[in-house]
This record gives C-alpha cells, structure tokens and sequence, in this order.
C-alpha cells in the first residue's frame, strides 16, 4: 500500500449562496484545489464526490457524471459516495484507498451540498431522511431531537450543563469569525445561546447546525510523489470507517457513539498514534452536545468530561487542544456533503502554517472527524505534516 | 406516501411484535431477520413485547416535520421497554415538563399523524405515563 498526501485544497464560501448553482460551486472549489496544487485537469485520473442528497434538494441525481461533464474533465471516472453527513469524509477514504493501492496516482476528492434551493421545511425533511423512516421520522423525529436525546441523557449521566453545551456554540462561532469562509460571522455569548429558540429541548437553534450550500476539495497523490507539487505535502496517515445501528433506540448507549470509537481505533492504529498525540482536531458538531460527546469518544478526554474541558477552555484556539478552529459545522456551516472534506481543507490549512488569525500554535499532527446521521456512519482521519 | 409501505408494518407498529433470537435469548423490536449477535447461528422467532417500560430519554420538539405541524409541540422519547430492547416513540397526553427520565409508560394504540385533508391516517404506538392514582386524583375516585 502506498502513502498518500493532501497537495491542493479548495473550497467556495459557505453560506445561503442564492446566486450560485451547484454546478458553479463544484467548479469554483475544484478550481481552486487544482490551482493550490499547481496542477491541470489533464493530471487527474478519478474524482470521488461526497454528496447526501442532490435528488431532494436539487433534483438531480447522477451528479458524478454532471461534475466531470461540467468540469470538463470527462472521460476521467466520477463516483458519487453518500453516507449522509459522512459523505464527504467517506469521498476523502475512497480517494485516499484509490491512490494508495495503486490504481490511480491524482485523484481529486469533493464534497458539494447545495441545500437552499428548497423551502426549510423541505430541507429539514430531507435531513430527517438520514434518521431510520420506518421507526424514527415515522414517530416525529427530526434531525435535531436525536441530538436532543443524547443530550438529555448525557446531562442525567455524568451533570453537563446547557451553558456547557452553549460554550461550544460560544467558541466555535468565535473561530468562524476568523474564517473568512464562514458562513456565520458573529460573535455569541452564552446567554444569547440559552435564549434563542428551542428547536428540540434541551437543544435551542444557535446549537444546531444551519442549513448551508458549499463545496470543498482537496487534491491526493501517492506521498513519494507530493514533493513535485508543494513545499508543504500533509500525510494522511490514519484513515478509519465504522458503521453502527441506524436508529438511535438500537444503540448500546445515547452518550457514546460507536462508530466513532471503531472508526479512531483503527485511524489510531494505522498512524500509529495516541490521543493525546492530536495537536488539534476538526470534530462534527452538527449540535454542540455532538462536540462534547466526540471529544470523549475521541480519546481527549474521560467519558462525561467532555463539558468540562470546554469550560476550561482547553478546547479554545489558544488552549491545549483546539477543537474546530476553522469554525466547526456550527460555525462554518455544514452543507452535509461538503463537510468531511471541509474539515480536512481546514486541517491541511492549519498543519501548513497558513490558517492566518485562527492559527494553531502548535499543528503537526490534526484529526478529522465525520458524522452520518445520528452515528450509523463515522469516518476519522488523521494527517501529518511532512 | 404508498399504501403498502405502511400496510406491511401493522403487525409490529399496531401490536408490538418483534423477534427473540432462539440461540442468545435477546429480544428485537423493531423486528430483524438476522441476530447481530449470533448471525447465522441464532433463530429468530416472533416476541410479543408487553409495552410496559421507562423513559431512557426525551426531548419536546417545537420545529418539526409539516406532516406533524398540528402536534407542535410533542414530546418524543426513547422507551426502555421491560424485556429490553428500546424504541423511538411519543409520549403521549402530557406535556415535557412532567416527563422525567425512569418514569414509567405504557404503550398504546394512537393516531400518528395524517397525510393532508384527503390523505392516508397512520396509526401506530405512542407511550403514555402510567400516573400513581393518588397523584393525578386526590379524591380516589378516578
Ligand atoms: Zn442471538
């Protein structure tokens, strides 16, 4: 198997891009990553595509086929990967897997959700769709109140406190503002957190992600080769992927998800590190209870701590460990398929030196943590600087 | 939404029957044709479930579904049934702010929601808290 690095990475602003297709915003992000690898689109020999629902939001399916098309890249081989919010992290594995073995040597991994040609209504419907339709949906649940479930039991287990779930909004929007890709520029406080709407209690609607269009990518070669492209190659030097029961009533327990601990232990493994070797890490927070109860599973922290390091701001940009500095999904928004790849763009950014006024001072090693649903689908990836 | 979807979940959405896994004796619901416990070696039969159980979770959703507009705000919960398996349903004739987690509920028979004025009406289990006599009726007489 060979070693393979990130060289080029791209994305478009995240936010209501009312004036942008889908179409424009794949190219937009692809242009970029190509431009930061100083490559062109002759170079590349297969793109994978992170990508939940084009077909409710858009109404287009077989979109790998129209990115290639509309990149002008085609005959070059396009896959569409879905995995819900996972899509994108689960593109990156397939790329990553793709150039590792040896069939392709650049291979271009996206991520693209366009979500806000549909009304909100429709768009939280077609989120809810990555609960379990039959047991879940069918009964009322929304993408939020499954959220909303592990946070009240998470509260009654270990005594997390809302203004703990509230500080993570606090921070992560506070690194949005020194993301000039953010979709959300404001800084918050925890009372305004506490008071703004309750979209499923004890969740309230700065807790949650928003809907968001976006596109990011990043650009893969066999790491004996990355040298040719860029003075800063990152490694991926860990990748993992765990599924678990679809719906949350099935699940061993509502404060730790499973998928997540599979998927770390065998990025672990394969970079041959520990936890606490992490410098900083880019976790999904679709909801601030989901950063708490990743930063646990991820090994940061003992189980039900995940409230009090963030108090004591050993999450912060500037603390021990920074936990999505690039803004989070909260923050920097999350439209679903772009996220996974968005995180990694952020993670190169930084172990690269380059992430400007949100700069972690010490990033040799990062992690990548990606969600699908309410935790079906986990998709960890761990990078180096080389 | 197509009929037959839903037609075909009534035994287990209308009487609670999952399946009990002959070889490691757990119990399923929703039910499953393969243990993922055992595989291939367990033998999964029909379990009719009880619908007695606690409260393992709960939220009360104020932004939901369109389907589910006229029931804003409902209460949505995550049962511990007493033969173990959990399921997702509603807590039904209360509001959030009596529900706590380890109270216990009962399973009953309930309208789900509706598809428009002329739609189909699906039915299926909510849960509802089962109230100590002398609590919810001081007089007795309830
Ligand atoms: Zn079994």
């Amino acid at each position: 198997m060979r070693r393979v690095a990130i060289v080029g990475v791209g994305q478009t602003r995240f936010g209501e891009l009312w004036d942008t297709s889908f179409r424009q915003m794949i190219i937009e992000a692809g242009t970029r990553a190509l431009e930061d690898a100083g490559i062109s689109g002759e170079e590349i020999d297969a793109i994978y595509v992170g990508n939940m629902s084009a077909g409710q939001f858009i109404q287009q399916e077989h979109i790998a086929s129209l990115i290639a098309d509309y990149s002008g890249l085609a005959p070059v081989p396009c896959t569409r990967v879905e995995a819900a919010c996972a899509s994108g992290g689960l593109a990156l594995r397939e790329a990553m897997i793709a150039v590792a073995s040896g069939i392709h040597d650049v291979v271009v991994a996206a991520g693209i959700e366009k979500m806000t040609d549909v009304i909100t209504e429709a768009g939280q419907e077609a989120l809810a769709t990555v609960s379990d339709q039959e047991w879940e949906a069918f009964m009322g649940a929304t993408f939020p109140s499954l959220f909303a479930l592990m946070a009240r039991r998470h509260m009654y287990e270990f005594g997390t406190t809302e203004e703990q779930m509230a500080l993570v909004a606090v921070k992560n929007h506070h690194n949005a503002c020194l993301n000039a890709y953010a979709q959300h520029h404001v800084e918050l406080t925890v009372e305004r957190v506490l008071q703004s709407p309750v979209v499923s209690s004890p969740l309230k609607m700065l807790e949650c992600a928003s809907i968001t269009d976006g596109a990011a990518c990043l650009v893969l070669v066999p790491l004996e080769e990355a040298r040719k492209y860029t003075d800063t190659p990152v490694e991926i030097a860990g990748s993992g992927q765990a599924s678990d029961t679809i719906a949350l009533a099935d699940r061993e327990s509502l404060v730790s998800l499973k998928a997540t601990r599979e998927a770390a232990k065998r990025a672990y493994r394969m970079a041959r590190i520990e936890p606490k070797q992490v410098d900083l890490a880019e976790v999904h927070d679709s909801t601030t209870i989901s950063e708490i109860i990743a930063v646990e599973d991820l090994g940061f922290c003992e189980k039900g701590e995940g409230g009090k390091i963030t108090e004591e701001g050993i999450t912060a940009i500037d603390g021990s460990l920074p936990i999505n500095p690039g803004g989070g999904l909260e923050g920097r928004g999350h439209p679903i398929g772009a996220t996974g790849i968005a995180q990694a763009v952020e993670i190169v950014l930084q172990l690269r030196g380059e992430a400007g006024k949100r700069q972690v001072k010490k990033a040799e090693v990062g992690l990548t943590h990606n969600v699908g649903g309410s935790g079906g689908t986990a998709v960890v990836h761990i990078f180096r600087r080389r | 939404m197509h009929v037959p979807r839903f037609w075909r979940e009534i035994p287990n959405r209308y009487t609670l029957i999952g399946t009990k896994c002959g070889h490691c004796e757990k119990i399923f619901f929703p039910p499953r044709a393969i243990c993922p416990n055992c595989r291939r070696v367990g033998h999964l039969e029909p379990f009719k479930l009880s619908g007695r159980g606690r409260v393992y979770s709960f939220t009360t959703v104020y932004a939901g579904p369109r389907d589910f507009k006229d029931q804003i705000p409902y209460v949505l919960a995550i049962i511990e049934l007493e033969e173990g398996p959990r399921v997702m349903a509603q807590i039904t004739d209360c509001n959030g702010e009596e529900v706590k987690i380890g109270d216990e509920v009962e399973m009953v028979f309930r309208k789900i929601k509706e598809e428009g004025e002329e739609g189909i009406i699906y039915y299926g289990f909510k849960a509802r808290l089962v109230r100590k006599k002398e609590a919810s009726d001081p007089s007795g007489k309830g």
